[in-house]
């Protein structure tokens, strides 16, 4: 295909089109998920608990995917756990590479004792044990949606600034940022307008291959019960509950698990194909 | 003639102290070429590198003045020093492959030293950006604008890259070795149109090279290097028929020749380097080094 210019422009790959088009039905999903899901994701009915979902023989009209051992519709709380797993991945993603990538692109721009300083403070944090680092800090801040972007934010910036910081270093040794200099242009200007467009395909793909780590901790934080609140629904809340009774009922947990790891590949292809398309090499 | 660079005892040192320029001067004229010439690692890209400002942070100035268009560099503040050469010199670097931003036309790379250096309307700053790719020969100038540099090859990147230095109308011009990352048949028009360049814009030419036969066909004097230290200021002809100091001529009899294609390639010998190296740690001497 050609563009006006005569530009050979590719058309959007299949990668593109399944991952974008997965996250867009989630995100839609989550915005009315008060207007689609066809059950209150709070009610208990112990008079439903662990019935099947409605290809099953003994499934009950209504509840599609089955409920769990209270009785709760899983279809509707996986609709609504997909709020908050969308919240965690666009907000703590994005803190995290706003924070992570601006740390990255000084140290490896400027070098000398911004790099030394940061470069440190990455080493330093490496050192602890992400996880339990999360457990820590939820411990410390206690529970709740703030807290676990703060964790998520706290713990991932150093991906980001490792990362961006290389490429910053090797754009930077390059002669057009040499000859922006000799133009009169500032070493801050410089940055942004020679090194941020270059590093922009990494810092989008880093992004959104961290919206679905940011999925992930919070899955893990809510498995080990220290999301927010017990009682809202969270995809990892409902996979540690159906953990415990998935030989009675395997779709209490396997269904939330394809929900999740379905969110997560999607971010990273997502990121993998918005990287070619960022690209102007290979655009 | 009044030089428009003037660079006087120059020195530049690695900050552990090693020197790496060791009491440079020299003086390019407007309208003149000067070269700059010697062995890898003589310290020519880095005289280069001085005047603009653009040394590796390792290194540093430790003292010496160097002279632009009547202003004394080393006296400015940063911001009206980067200021100063932005308006009054530019650069063709060595390697057109890395000197282009990989993520912007060519269009508004080229436009934008108009723009911030001159002042000028983007307008006209694209009309002339399109009249200096001309004057480059790049065939269809408005295409090229809207191009990305890996849409280009290394001989196009460099014709840009010497229309988007002679944009701004700067009155000195370092040219880093501008010819050894291309093709050696494409390395003759890049050096033909850099001369005839030169000569249109009237501009003073600073031009660095490890290549003599490249000095002997576009430079009016020249400057030998050896160990970051000026062994001999000469003019072309001169240098050419008399050069005055051993290591010169031993650096012109191991240039090969067209004559004799078969003849082996003669190596400076040991004696002409000692006494050379001698020379330099004298100079180290006399400077309390």
């Amino acid at each position: 295909m050609r563009d006006a210019r005569g530009d050979v422009t590719r058309p959007i790959g299949l990668r593109l089109w399944l991952s974008g088009g997965w996250l867009a039905l989630l995100l839609l999903a989550a915005l009315s998920a008060p207007l689609i899901a066809p059950k209150d994701p709070l009610v208990q009915d112990l008079f439903l608990g662990r019935m099947p979902p409605f290809w099953m023989a003994g499934a009950e009209p209504g509840y599609l995917l089955g409920t769990d051992s209270l009785g709760r519709d899983v279809l509707s709380r996986i609709l609504y756990g997909a709020r908050l797993a969308l919240i965690v991945a666009f907000v703590a993603g994005s803190l995290t590479c706003l924070v992570g990538a601006t740390l990255g692109l000084i140290a490896g721009y400027y070098r000398g004792w911004p790099d030394r300083i940061i470069s440190r403070f990455v080493d330093i944090w490496m050192a602890f044990p992400p996880v339990l680092f999360a457990i820590l800090l939820i411990a410390v801040l206690g529970p709740g949606l703030i807290s676990i972007i703060i964790a998520i934010v706290v713990i991932d910036w150093t991906r980001f600034a490792r990362v961006i910081r290389a490429e910053a270093m090797s754009q930077g040794a390059m002669d057009y940022v040499a000859s922006a200099q000799v133009a009169g242009r500032t070493r801050f200007g410089t940055m942004l307008t020679e090194i941020l467009p270059n590093v922009l395909p990494t810092i989008v793909a880093l992004l959104t291959l961290e919206m679905g780590i940011a999925v992930i901790v919070e899955a893990i934080l809510s498995f080990v019960n220290l999301s927010i609140s017990t009682d809202s629904p969270t995809w990892g809340g409902m996979i540690a509950e159906g953990r415990t009774s998935v030989h009675q009922a395997w779709w209490v947990l396997v269904f939330p698990l394809i929900t999740l790891f379905l969110t997560v590949l999607s971010f990273s292809q997502l990121g993998e194909g918005l990287k070619d398309h960022f690209d102007p090499v290979l655009r | 003639m009044t030089s428009f660079l003037q660079i006087k005892n120059l020195n530049v040192r690695l900050k552990a102290g090693i020197p790496i320029l060791r009491s440079v001067s020299l003086n390019v004229t407007a309208g003149q070429v000067h070269g700059l010439v010697g062995e890898s690692g003589a310290g020519k890209s880095m005289i280069g590198k001085a005047v603009l400002g653009t040394l590796p942070r390792a290194l540093q100035v430790t003292s010496g003045e160097i002279w632009l268009d009547g202003v004394n560099l080393n006296t400015l503040p940063a911001a009206q020093r980067r200021k100063v050469i932005g308006a009054k010199a530019a650069l063709i670097p060595q390697d057109p492959l890395t000197a282009l931003n990989p993520s912007k036309r060519i269009g508004p790379q080229i436009t934008r030293r108009l723009v911030d250096i001159l002042g000028w309307q983007k307008s006209a700053a694209e009309a002339r950006a399109i009249e200096l790719l001309g004057e480059v020969h790049i065939p269809d100038p408005k295409r090229v604008m809207q191009s990305y540099p890996h849409e280009l090859s290394g001989g196009m990147r460099q014709r840009i890259l010497i229309a988007s230095a002679f944009a701004a109308e700067p009155k000195l011009i370092i040219a880093d070795e501008p010819t050894t990352a291309l093709d050696v048949t494409v390395q003759k028009q890049i050096l033909r149109l850099i001369a005839e360049m030169q000569q249109r814009h009237n501009t003073a030419l600073l031009f660095v090279t490890h290549d003599l036969g490249v000095v002997s066909k576009t430079c009016d004097t020249l400057s030998v290097l050896y160990a970051g230290k000026v062994i001999e200021d000469a003019r072309m002809r001169r240098f050419f028929t008399r050069p005055i100091h051993p290591y010169s001529a031993a650096l012109l009899a191991a240039t090969p020749t067209y004559t004799d294609p078969t003849g082996s390639l003669t190596p400076v010998s040991q004696a002409v380097i000692d006494a050379t190296e001698q020379e330099v740690r004298e100079h180290d001497m006399r400077a309390g080094l």
